[in-house]
């Protein structure tokens, strides 16, 4: 092992056809974007106005930009998976060897769920909570940029194996052991995997105690907590969950490098480890994670819903309550995963009961949905396009799952494809339908002018169609017989079910290619699609009551609340709501921009890079700078400046604009 | 500063201290999934030491006693905090500085002993997970030690301002967290694991 390099050697350096290709693109894409940025002189603006910024807005909007990228990534995995799975039937062996495979569905599932949608995710909760509550701020700007800069180095590090390595963890998205053990996986992907996961995962973690202290503490005068609108709600039981399962994910990871680095034995197959105990141990984290997920959906399609049915929400003490019991049971099922694990009869019904019961919260939901828009004034705009696809595709998906919560029928689909198609049928109708939805109902709040309605509609029936047929055969194919992580098979019946699937990933390509367009289309007719009133939708929580977009105070004064559908109770006593107006300003404290949590992130990194090649001397660096970023940020005493009335009022008079 | 200024002072020192609970949940989070392993582990010997053989529990007792000591100065060093008593909040951080050192020092001498008579964390998955999880509570420890370290220089330098008394009360909080975590340990690892 070489002092200066650990691991690291020439043969680590990209020489396999896909890793020069991932490598040309991190290195061409990276140089092209810092060619733009020097040619048109805007590195000062990037790293003034965005990088360094403590703003929740704008770091929500650079969460949806590295967590669209990362969607790209992730569905080039899933093309790759579909091409190889349409092909390798019988004499065919596919364009993929069974490694490479291996490390693209593993790769897939990380990066979906890690990066794309909790980026996602965490950049609507950013965007909007704060203005739903009436809050200048979160509680703690500096640990937001922190943790949005955590997640950014996680993403990093999940693509670096391109350029080192040249090879990606293989032992599912998961990492289970003992196959995930250094006896058995040697090479560096693991590696990568712990260290991608543990520093994004430490991101979320600080995310979550933020958001929780945030909604607790920080809601506008008179907003009571059953006041608040239901996406706050919803991101709270979300950020609960964050709090109470993201420790055993570090603990559990931390462990698994134990392992790999020392050779303990906590999962080892010898010397007594248990392998069985991560496979608990991670799903412990693992099930609340999918609630992490949705929860937040289930918010905004609430949102949605009751805008445009303009009625308030059906049952919304009822929904509150359901969050809650989703929330609670979401901690009491993870057992499920692994039903196989022979746990006895008395063990598996207690987890197949609990699951079956998540149900109940969830149909609740459901049908306050669907009583608000009963007798509703409803407008069909693209959100509620979204949320009658999502309804359809969550019963259909959500019955599957039903079905397997009952361990007989379990112990025949397990890791079948049937398993494959419910999961996804959850998670991509579930919250990335809600996800765009939200992005397009607010789309005009963030940005300032409206999403184009004709293309996202289109873009919503590709979606619909591909998605159908996409995931449909695979719940036949589950019937069958078929397995997930088929790299290769040799019924000739199951070829025209995987083709057909393949051709509704192409349909979802289509989709994706029209919501690209939208937004460029959008873009361009930014000025006809302007929205001056900051409410465009006639809305009913507080975000539409400040301008479109909102200043970087959000609010000039803070709000008074006095019921639920703050700002829809405003404007029905025909009062001049406009925060603000009228009204005498103050001044304010906000906080300045801090570049100390990219340093933070950046010394993370390195350590977490040497740690992975084994290089002692970076690993003492990069914690040593992590220490010393921490002990200077935390005697600085100047992390804020005030904003005069007079200010505010200049402020007022002409707003922010980004486009 | 005016009215509202000292207002969001106080919020934001209420506000950190809330976070900083629910900080430490996290933390208690973790350790419940440390000792879980251990649970699970605990008998998995693999042909090595059993606990019985190993831990010298008056030893340990001693541990345990500075540890408590600490906290109790620690807390004192808290009640001088709130009388603006600068002299005595530094010597008493200093004396739970020094305590939580000979903590840490006489348990790093264990492990020492363990991993000199053969008995290292490589050995069985018993060793691994009690390795692991003392180690972390002595990391925490460490982590304290150092932030504790920080706050007498910041306090000689600048005396008690709002935002180092909110400060100080968090390293409070927190050691008093340490104190308690190891009570589990001393309980479950070394006594029931000896008697």
């Amino acid at each position: 092992m070489n002092i200066l390099f650990g691991n690291l050697t020439w043969s680590s350096l990209p020489h396999e056809w896909f890793t020069i290709a991932g490598t040309a693109t991190i290195i061409g894409g990276g140089a092209f974007m810092a060619g733009i940025l020097t040619y048109f002189k805007r590195w000062k603006w990037l790293w003034n106005g965005w990088l360094t910024s403590t703003d929740p807005k704008k770091i929500g909007i650079m969460y949806l930009i590295v967590a669209s990228l990362m969607l790209f990534r992730g569905a080039v995995d899933a093309a790759m998976i579909w091409l190889q799975q349409s092909i390798a039937e019988g004499p065919h062996a596919g364009y993929l060897t069974p490694a490479h495979f291996q490390q693209i569905f593993t790769a897939h599932g990380d990066i979906m769920v890690f990066f794309a949608t909790m980026g996602l995710l965490f950049g609507l909760i950013n965007l909007i909570v704060p203005l739903q509550i009436g809050a200048r701020d979160l509680a703690f700007p500096f640990m937001n940029s922190l943790g949005f800069w955590l997640y950014v180095a996680g993403a990093i590090m999940i693509n670096m194996f391109f350029i080192f390595g040249g090879e990606f963890a293989s032992a599912g998205w998961l990492s289970l052991p003992p196959l995930a053990e250094i006896a058995y996986s040697p090479g560096v992907g693991v590696d990568y995997w712990i260290w991608s996961l543990q520093i994004s995962g430490l991101g979320t973690l600080i995310g979550g105690i933020n958001f929780i202290v945030t909604i607790l503490k920080m809601r506008a005068p008179g907003m009571k907590l059953m006041d608040m609108p239901m996406f706050t709600w919803t991101s709270l039981c979300s950020m609960l969950l964050v709090v109470s399962v993201f420790p055993i994910l570090t603990v559990v990871i931390t462990l698994l490098w134990l392992d790999r680095y020392f050779g303990l034995h906590f999962f080892t197959a010898t010397a007594g480890g248990n392998p069985m105990m991560y496979v608990n141990l991670i799903w412990m984290w693992g099930h609340p994670e999918v609630y992490i997920l949705i929860l937040p959906t289930f918010g905004i399609y609430s949102e949605i819903v009751s805008t445009f049915a303009q009625k308030k929400l059906f049952g919304y003490t009822s929904q509150v309550l359901a969050a809650f019991g989703v929330t609670a049971l979401a901690c009491l099922v993870w057992l499920h995963h692994f039903f196989t694990m022979g746990a006895g009869a008395d063990v598996n019904a207690f987890f197949g009961i609990m699951t079956g019961i998540i149900a109940i919260p969830t149909a609740v939901q459901f049908f306050n949905w669907i009583s608000t828009l009963y007798k509703g004034k409803i407008r069909f705009a693209t959100p509620l396009y979204w949320f009658m696809g999502f309804l359809a595709c969550f019963t259909f998906g959500g019955m599957a799952g039903v079905l397997l919560s009952l361990p007989a029928a379990d112990y025949q689909l397990h890791n079948s494809l049937f398993l494959v198609a419910h999961f996804h049928t959850m998670i991509v109708s579930g919250a990335l339908f809600g996800i765009f939805a939200g992005i397009t109902y607010w789309f005009p709040k963030i940005f300032g002018f409206r999403l184009n309605e004709s293309l996202g509609r289109k873009a919503f029936w590709f979606w619909l169609f591909g998605f159908l047929l996409s995931f449909g055969p695979l719940y036949l194919l589950g019937f069958l017989g078929a397995t997930r992580r088929l790299d290769h098979y040799n019924v000739p019946g199951w070829q025209p079910l995987f083709i057909a699937a393949g051709l509704g990933l192409a349909l979802i390509g289509i989709g994706a290619l029209f919501q690209v367009a939208q937004i460029i289309v959008s873009i361009r007719d930014r000025e006809k699609n302007r929205d001056t009133s900051g409410d465009p939708w006639n809305g009913r929580t507080l975000e539409w009551s400040t301008a479109s977009p909102p200043p970087f105070y959000n609010f000039a004064v803070v709000p008074t609340v006095t019921g639920r559908d703050a700002w829809w109770e405003n404007k029905q006593k025909m009062r001049d709501a406009r925060t603000g107006r009228g009204q005498e300003y103050q001044n304010i404290e906000m906080p300045k921009n801090t570049a100390m949590a990219i340093y933070l992130s950046a010394f993370a990194f390195l350590a977490s890079f040497a740690f992975v090649w084994h290089i002692v001397w970076m690993q003492i660096f990069g914690l040593a700078g992590v220490i010393v970023c921490i002990i200077i940020r935390s005697l600085d005493e100047n992390t804020e400046y005030t904003v005069t009335a007079q200010e505010l009022e200049k402020f007022e008079k002409s707003p922010a604009r980004y486009l | 500063m005016d009215t509202t200024a000292i207002n969001h002072q106080h919020e934001k020192t209420e506000n950190s201290l809330f976070g900083f609970w629910v900080y430490l949940m996290t933390d208690l989070i973790m350790f419940a999934a440390l000792f879980a392993a251990y649970a699970v582990l605990h008998n998995n010997t693999f042909g090595g030491p059993a606990s019985g053989q190993l831990f010298n529990l008056p030893f340990v007792l001693a541990e345990t006693v500075i540890l408590l000591t600490s906290s109790f100065s620690c807390g004192l060093a808290y009640l001088v905090m709130q009388r603006g008593e600068v002299k005595k909040v530094l010597s008493w951080f200093t004396v739970t500085f020094l305590l939580g050192l000979s903590f840490l020092f006489m348990e790093l001498t264990e492990f020492r002993r363990l991993y000199a008579s053969g008995s290292g964390p490589q050995h069985s998955a018993f060793l691994t997970s009690y390795f692991t999880l003392v180690g972390a509570h002595g990391l925490h420890i460490a982590a304290g030690l150092l932030w504790m370290a920080v706050m007498l220089l910041v306090v000689r330098k600048r005396g008690l301002a709002p935002k180092t008394n909110s400060q100080l009360a968090r390293l409070a909080l927190f050691w008093h967290f340490l104190d308690l975590v190891w009570i589990f340990i001393f309980t479950i690892v070394y006594l029931m694991g000896v008697l």
